[in-house]
């Protein structure tokens, strides 16, 4: 008699535990498994830590060699104490594992190109992009060369097995959210990993050439060399390089020798035409301030360096803070969660800090294969024999995608008939890369991490190859330098700057710049150093160091204008320095907009806005409206100016700089471009452009002031993203200003990601702020703790401290010791 | 009685399954159906003891959970699942998943012990 309602609730009841059980579509992704992830005993609920949670632990493990101890402070920054430094790196992966799991695992999927297989087949795009692009194989060039060192090769191994022994601790409900989020496990960690995260970085600080290269030949091809040497031109009038004009630079040891046909073949060759796009692009800005006052600057009589490397702002936070004590050295900075050592900080001795070099390592050459087999390409007048490479790409609920890759006397073959666009169709570009080539990568910053002088700085850094950096530097014996330092092409004049013919060997690299001939700056009589990715050098240096449109002028003319006004610098001048929104292109860019707007031609609204501007304090700050209505003028301005010009062509072309358009009308109000070609019976002059760019921006300022985002910050917006940007999981609408060509780099998904000040007191005298936390944990009180503090310039005095000070400074709140079982 | 009882131990059970994280999140839905055959309930009853034994162990677990943790992580969460950022919707929502899974397993668990 019940046998019918008993089949319906036992199926209703099974029904709802399969819907319950699996990841349903939503949106553009897809739901956790309901049943699963709200179940309290093991879904999300679990990764509620509470907000009392008691650090201390007396933690057994297998593999170490002595005991360890940790004191946690009051902002959850370890201070670890070890006696040899395997233990310490062992205890440094332990951490960076029990707090940032989740994050440093998915960075290396991202980096390897694994999204699909935890993701879906949506990320399929981004994953070929950089297997193609040669992550992985770049990734094992590295480690196969650090393997040779037994030192780093432990190091590593240290560090991934102190990974594995938390990952091996972790009960399945103990999983970090994001994993429950996305229904996978965290699989164990590897040294590879290690080199996989660190040529993320390298793709992040040099990769952009990948697209700009072939939007450039675009360009190039489009325009013609002498428009193209107008929109992008490497000529600017108002750049402070980091190593002075006037500097003499010694005879150069190679002199790169342009090819004979480079008219015919490379600048005027209009083939070649390529609207590859990748999926995803480093940001321009990737970029960054550093710089150090010497001791005859700073009150103290010692020097302070400073530090604020601009990248996308997220969370979890790139960074990660820690203090590392072994015999061997005493260390604290900003880690990398997935990386053994300190990558920015001091020690006991020195300090040193990283901008971007911004030099261009990465081209193009257009390969000629004898057929769609990629076995055979043309070089040299023989068909060469290619490598092949094998990509195997996971999806999830899909067969694996498989991508061969042929590799030639260049590089890998990027774009080919499988991977391609309309205008790449039959193109085999293949790419060269330093990040190709193996590196040493971390063996400098495990160096500097001991460092205890000049020599060792130099001698740290010494091998140093990609990404290009500037590495400042600053000693409490009064030292102070500055070296950009890479592995460096020695290029011809626009050597790489567009697709390169790659059928012989006559637009080869033909060197890497030696080492002591890469610029630098030791104690100057100046008394500081800086650096915030301008050109490095003027036009005297002997290579050409790429293309203008990877140096941004402003900051360092800012950063230096100041620097020289400073006498009796503090840290707290430091701080307000690093807060600094003033905006010197708008200093310069203002006088000309008034100059050439009629104002007697404004109604009484764009009046209204237009003086705004007119009398605006030329700072980025907060609250300001003049700001705003600037970079609505000038934005306008460009639009009205190159828009017509560029929208007669489909094609990607790179936007030509701020400065290019400001240094070019400054020269000549003339200037080609002003001229609507789209009015071919009128021809605009500046004033025209200028009045009509003006009219459009008070649109687009009226909108935004009825919503109310008049103010700088408002209508900037800027935000830090989760890493899957939920914007639960965000800091959104930060109160913060600053924003591009000003000190304070803050934009709206990206700028300052630790901001550090280090005094070379005999006590070192650190402040320090990150827009994150501790912990990577959503549901940690630890996860945005600090995001606040850094959106409104406070900074916090970092904890630099002998064991014997850690067991009892009344900021140690918890105690972890670290035995082996 | 009966149904205090079978409420009792059909969250009592589904706690001990909670407990064993290695085995899946359902596990409870065959503990409250073997319950609800052991202890035999006319089937509205022996949903309603299921559903509440189930709602009222997530309800509490997830308070206190929540409760520890200053709701930082559950407003989060009912952002994204969305329940416009409130804690307390979202505990809700987790019993009633719970109750609804067990309940029914319970309302099958009586059919069953009926067919016999």
């Amino acid at each position: 008699m019940r046998i019918l309602p008993t089949i319906i609730s036992g199926l209703g009841t099974a029904a709802l535990v399969i819907l319950l059980n699996t990841q349903l579509p939503a949106g553009a992704g897809k739901t956790p498994r309901l049943g699963y992830f709200l179940s309290p005993q093991l879904g999300f609920w679990q990764n509620a830590e509470p907000v009392n949670t008691d650090f201390n632990a007396n933690i057994e493990l297998k593999g170490l060699k002595a005991k360890v101890d940790v004191y946690m402070d009051d902002r959850l920054v370890p201070h670890i104490y070890a006696e040899n430094d395997l233990d310490a790196y062992y205890t440094q992966g332990y951490l960076h594992a029990k707090f940032r799991l989740w994050q440093m695992e998915f960075q290396t999927y991202v980096a390897s190109g694994r999204l699909s297989e935890i993701v879906g087949e949506e990320r399929l795009p981004t994953d070929r992009f950089f297997r193609r692009l040669g992550m992985v194989y770049g990734a094992e060039q590295t480690m196969t060369n650090m393997e040779k060192n037994p030192e780093m090769k432990a190091t590593v191994e240290a560090y991934a097995d102190g990974v594995n022994a938390y990952i091996s601790s972790l009960k399945p409900e103990q999983i970090p959210f994001e994993y429950k989020l996305l229904d996978y496990q965290p699989e164990a960690w590897t040294p590879m990993k290690t080199y996989l995260f660190l040529m993320f970085m390298s793709y992040d600080l040099t990769a952009r050439g990948a697209v700009t290269d072939l939007t450039m030949t675009n360009a190039k091809n489009y325009f013609g060399m002498e428009d193209f040497n107008k929109l992008y031109s490497n000529v600017q009038d108002s750049l402070d390089p980091i190593v002075p004009v006037g500097t003499i630079f010694q005879q150069p040891a190679i002199k790169p020798v342009a090819p004979a046909n480079i008219d015919s073949a490379f600048l005027h060759a209009t083939k070649n035409n390529s609207t590859a796009m990748a999926p995803m692009v480093p940001d321009r800005d990737n970029g960054s301030n550093n710089w150090v006052v010497g001791g005859t600057r700073t009150k103290s009589g010692r020097p302070i360096l400073c530090n604020d490397p601009h990248l996308g702002l997220n969370l979890p936070s790139l960074w990660y803070e820690v203090q590392i004590q072994t015999p061997t050295h005493n260390t604290y900075g900003a880690s990398f969660p997935g990386s053994p050592a300190v990558i920015i900080g001091f020690n006991d001795s020195i300090a040193w800090g990283v901008t971007n070099a911004g030099r261009d390592v990465i081209d193009y050459y257009d390969m000629q294969f004898k057929d769609s087999s990629l076995q055979e390409y043309m070089y040299n007048g023989v068909w060469t024999k290619a490598g092949q490479r094998e990509e195997v790409i996971k999806i999830k609920g899909k067969p694996d995608l498989v991508e061969n890759i042929a590799i030639t006397v260049f590089g890998p073959v990027m774009y080919d008939r499988s991977y391609k666009n309309i205008s790449t169709e039959g193109k085999y570009l293949a790419l060269k890369w330093t990040a190709h080539q193996a590196g040493n990568g971390l063996q400098t910053f495990y160096q500097l991490n001991r460092a205890k002088n000049y020599d060792n700085y130099l001698s740290a850094i010494a091998n140093w190859s990609c990404p290009g950096q500037n590495f400042a530097f600053a000693s409490k014996t009064g030292d102070i330098a500055i070296k950009q330092q890479g592995a460096f092409v020695a290029r011809w004049n626009r050597q790489g700057d567009f697709i390169m013919p790659g059928t012989d060997s006559s637009y080869r690299w033909q060197g890497m710049i030696p080492v002591q001939e890469n610029p630098m700056m030791y104690n100057p009589p100046r008394g500081f150093v800086s650096s915030a990715n301008q050109k490095s050098v003027d036009s005297s240096y002997p290579y050409y160091i790429g293309a203008a449109g990877s140096f941004p002028l402003y900051r360092g003319i800012c950063i230096n204008r100041k620097l020289y006004e400073m006498e009796n610098v503090t840290p707290e001048d430091m701080q307000h320095m690093q807060m600094n929104n003033y905006n010197v292109f708008a200093e310069m860019a203002r006088p000309l907009i008034l100059k050439y707007l009629d104002q007697d031609a404004l109604t009484a609204t764009e009046k209204k806005y237009v003086n705004l501007m007119k009398y605006w304090n030329l700072n980025g700050d907060e609250k300001e409206k003049g700001a705003t209505v600037f970079k609505c003028i000038w934005d306008s301005l460009e639009t009205s100016i190159w828009g017509d010009e560029f929208n007669r062509s489909k094609l990607p072309f790179p936007k030509p700089d701020a400065s290019t358009l400001l240094e070019a009308l400054i020269r000549d109000p003339n200037f080609s471009f002003v001229d609507n070609v789209n009015t071919p019976d009128k021809k605009e002059n500046i004033n025209d452009i200028v009045l009509t760019a003006c009219r459009k921006a008070v649109i687009r300022l009226q909108s935004a002031d009825s919503a109310n985002k008049l103010e700088w910050a408002l209508y900037k917006d800027t935000r830090v993203n989760h890493l899957l940007k939920i914007p639960g999981l965000s800091r959104l609408h930060l109160p913060i200003g600053g924003g591009e060509h000003m000190i304070n780099a803050t934009k709206e998904m990206h700028g300052p990601s630790w901001r550090i000040i280090v005094h070379m007191t005999d006590e070192i005298e650190a402040y320090g702020v990150y827009p994150g936390g501790q912990s990577g944990n959503p549901g940690s009180k630890y996860y945005d703790m600090f995001v606040d503090s850094w959106a409104t310039g406070k900074y916090y005095r970092l904890l630099f401290l002998q064991k014997e000070a850690a067991a009892k400074h009344e900021r140690i709140k918890w105690h972890i010791t670290f035995t082996n079982s | 009685m009966k149904f205090i009882i079978t409420l009792a131990l059909t969250g009592f059970l589904a706690f001990v399954c909670g407990v064993y994280s290695s085995i899946p999140w359902w596990s409870f839905a065959i503990t409250s159906l073997i319950v609800s055959m052991a202890i035999h309930q006319k089937p509205a009853k022996a949903f309603w003891s299921g559903f509440l034994g189930l709602f009222l162990l997530w309800t509490v677990l997830a308070l206190l959970k929540d409760s520890a943790n200053d709701h930082i992580l559950s407003a989060k969460v009912a952002t994204i699942l969305p329940l416009g950022g409130s804690s307390v919707a979202l505990v809700l929502v987790t019993g009633l998943l719970g109750g609804l899974v067990s309940g029914l397993a319970s309302l099958t668990g009586s059919y069953l012990r009926k067919t016999n």
